[in-house]
């Protein structure tokens, strides 16, 4: 990636599948894998008796991805399975997410770190519930680009009708959540129309087939290229002779670009020092940027801990116990005001209590309930918590790792929200 | 690329930045740690991976082997070296001791093999030396049931991993939170494929058992998949042993790794082998042909 963000067509595109249940995602990816020829003569023959000792009648593509014993038994995806595939234009890394509400959290997971979503839409049905669901997620989280596969054209008929009607449809649900780059493809999954290869039955359809498409989108990935961000994972001491004062901060590049020299603060502690040198296994670098792992070591001799940040002195983020944000509520007991939980922000940790829900969404019409504000699972709402000490942070939109979090319930020790930082 | 790394591939670089951000969170946040190596090149990118994320530090991390007795010789000399020159602490635990010690029964018959075993061996381990994450080499692109797992993945206090009900695991942020005895498995090479492993070896030099090089040996045929011929293995009436060029696409136990006809003596031949291969590094595996779900029944019962 370049400096400014922009990828290069080699770099690698993460994106994710979503949509209601049944809607194809599943197929969609099979049959990308089967007709780019990516699918292994092993990994085929397993597909092909699995198929029938399931009483498929006839080639089932999502077999490739659904490879749990209770996934095929039932026929829906659970949790995400990840793929690779590559092309000569690029490589891929797809999180083949579940449709159904009660797996949200599992789509959340493929999605979170996803550069484009695929949305399927079966035809003869158009817009769900959980179409909206997954989009409304997809912009939450930041996705950029976005593809709407009209899917399962053979069911219609390849009716350019339907195909429009649809399109007009995802036209107000693309205006209210905001979504800048988004493409409508119609296929078969099943058939594979306009997958790898053009559709003789849409001749009506002269856009890009879904391969075609993914190769050549241009992705701007959401790294922070301005802002210098370094959150601290653990500190690096060799106590050996030979590097007997060293002394080096691990972590990923969160934002911006690093060189030796840099004038930077530490958080929370505000003190001032000099970038001395950036470490790989031996190498120094002379610079390093957003995304890189790397080990940073201090002119001056500071406390720092995991947990801890370096940032620009002239460019520091928000210092604050009292955080407003939008959570996705993963778990069966109902979030509550006054409920305590754990909250990771980066590598730092923190109490934090719930203080007031503004509002939950109301997914079907995209509309805040300030009425009935009991968060269940899979619902979204914006909320604001007090943490047990300052935390420093972005806005998600600014910097999607400085400006994410989980919450923690400390008795069961699950993952029970998905936090973005307005 | 801006900085000096040598790495002519950008996806590569993102995928080792990632396995080194998740090996730093894993020393980070658990108090024994192990990592698993088995000798086979996986195993061995891992400690490659786990020397850039600590350098100049030493590896915060006890490597350790669950061994079946049923080794190439080779791998043995080759992690014994590997851990003697990085200066890390080696555990081996063996297969046989549990079978004397009654707590697995040994497989009889042809296709009897330990590889299940392990699981059992490695459980024990986990027990006894109270380690509270085993790093491991899987990698998604491997098998089915790998697909679905997670970087952190949870076992419960029997050790099992539970499918179904995964924690959610948001952008990079690990939650490895855990009840006393239970205990995490952690893949930080979820995201690379065979061939990302391979060309990574090549861009980074790292130097690998001569056995995945081409050599010499005694196979025989089973079922279509050639399999490496010892004393200790029972042959079928139909089954013939014949020496010929081959060499090892993966390494694990020798009853179940498959070996592939192959004259490649670099790794740019055995790359260009593997990106024109029609069939998966475990379609060799005998361990997972034995049945629809044999890796996802294996996982939950606390395999690697
Ligand atoms: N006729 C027709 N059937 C399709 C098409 N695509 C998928 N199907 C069928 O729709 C059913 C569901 O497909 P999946 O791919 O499992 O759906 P999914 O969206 O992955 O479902 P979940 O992951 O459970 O949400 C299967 O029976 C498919 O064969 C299509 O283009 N045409
Ligand atoms: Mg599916």
């Amino acid at each position: 990636m370049g400096i400014n963000g922009k990828s290069t067509n080699k770099s690698l595109l993460r994106f994710t599948t979503a949509g209601s249940v049944d809607d194809g995602k599943s197929t969609l990816i099979g049959r990308l894998l089967y007709d780019s020829k990516s699918i292994f003569e092993d990994q085929m023959e397993h597909i092909v008796q699995s198929g029938k000792r399931l009483g498929r009648e006839e080639l089932d593509l999502s077999l490739l991805t659904d490879g749990l014993r209770a996934e095929r038994e039932q026929g829906i995806t659970i949790d995400v399975a990840y793929r690779y595939f590559a092309t000569p234009a690029r490589k891929f890394i797809i999180a083949d997410t579940p449709g159904h509400i009660q797996y949200t959290r599992n789509m959340v997971t493929g999605a979170s770190t996803a550069d484009l979503a695929v949305i399927l839409i079966d035809a003869r049905k158009g817009v769900l519930e959980q179409t909206i669901r997954h989009s409304y997620i997809a912009s939450l989280l930041d996705i950029r680009h976005t593809i709407f596969c009209i899917n399962k054209m053979d069911m219609v008929d390849w009716s350019e009708k339907v195909f429009t009607k649809i399109k007009e449809e995802l036209g107000l649900l693309i205006n209210k959540l905001n979504i800048s780059d988004a493409h409508f493809i119609p296929l078969s999954a099943k058939y594979g129309d306009n997958v790898v290869d053009r559709s003789e039955n849409m001749k009506w359809y002269n856009g890009k087939t879904f391969l075609g498409l993914i190769e050549t989108i241009e992705i701007r990935k959401n790294k922070n290229p301005e802002n210098q961000r370094f959150p601290v994972q653990t500190i690096i001491r060799p106590h050996t002779t030979e590097f007997h004062d060293y002394r080096g901060y691990a972590g990923r590049i969160a934002g911006g670009v690093f060189r030796p020299g840099d004038e930077i603060t530490v958080l929370p502690s505000l003190r001032k020092s000099k970038i001395k040198s950036i470490d790989v296994l031996g190498k120094t670098l002379s610079e390093s940027i957003a995304g890189d792992s790397v080990a940073i070591s201090l002119e001056d001799e500071i406390d720092i801990s995991r947990g801890d940040m370096l940032v620009a002195s002239n460019d520091i983020p928000v210092i604050s116990q009292d955080i407003k944000l939008m959570i996705c509520w993963f778990n069966e007991r109902p979030m509550k005001v006054g409920g305590k939980y754990l909250i990771r922000l980066n590598s730092n940790e923190s109490g934090g209590i719930i203080k007031n829900i503004s509002y939950r969404m109301n997914i079907n019409t995209l509309e805040h309930d300030f009425e009935n504000t009991t968060v269940n699972m899979n619902d979204i709402a914006e909320i604001t918590i007090k943490t047990s000490k300052p935390l420093f942070f972005d806005s998600y939109k600014k910097n999607n790792i400085t400006g994410s979090m989980i919450f923690v319930d400390e008795g069961t020790n699950e993952t029970v929200a998905a936090g973005m930082i307005l | 690329m801006k900085n000096q790394i040598n790495i002519s591939d950008e996806h590569l670089k993102e995928l080792e930045d990632e396995a080194i951000f998740v090996m730093r969170e894993v020393a980070a946040q658990f108090e024994k740690k192990v990592l698993l190596f088995s000798g086979g090149k996986d195993s061995i990118v891992l400690v490659h991976l786990a020397r850039k994320a600590f350098w100049p530090a030493r590896i915060p991390f006890t490597l350790m082997h669950i061994d079946t007795g049923h080794n190439f010789e080779e791998t043995l000399k080759f992690r014994d070296d590997l851990a003697k020159e990085f200066g890390a602490e080696l555990i081996v635990k063996y297969v046989q001791d549990s079978i004397d010690k009654g707590r697995v029964v040994e497989e009889l018959g042809v296709n009897a093999s330990r590889n299940k075993a392990q699981s059992v061996t490695l459980l024990d381990a986990v027990e006894e030396l109270q380690i509270d994450v085993a790093i491991g080499g899987g990698r998604r692109d491997e098998e089915k049931a790998r697909a679905k797992e997670r970087f952190f993945s949870h076992r419960n206090e029997f050790g099992q991993w539970d499918p179904k009900n995964q924690r959610p695991e948001l952008w990079n942020i690990f939650n490895g939170r855990k009840h006393s005895g239970e205990h995490f498995r952690v893949f930080p090479i979820s995201n690379w494929t065979e061939l990302d492993v391979w060309q990574y070896i090549l861009n980074e030099n790292i130097k690998l058992p001569e056995l995945y090089y081409t050599h010499k040996r005694k196979i025989f045929n089973r079922n279509g998949v050639y399999l490496a011929w010892a004393p200790f293995m029972q042959l079928k009436p139909n089954e013939e042993v014949f020496e010929t060029d081959v060499r090892c696409r993966t390494i694990g136990d020798i009853t179940c790794t498959g070996v592939t006809l192959s004259k490649a003596d670099s790794l740019e031949e055995i790359i260009a082998e593997i990106a024109a291969t029609r069939v998966t590094e475990r379609g060799g595996r005998y361990d997972d042909k034995r049945s629809e779900a044999a890796m996802e029944d294996r996982k939950k019962e606390g395999y690697f």
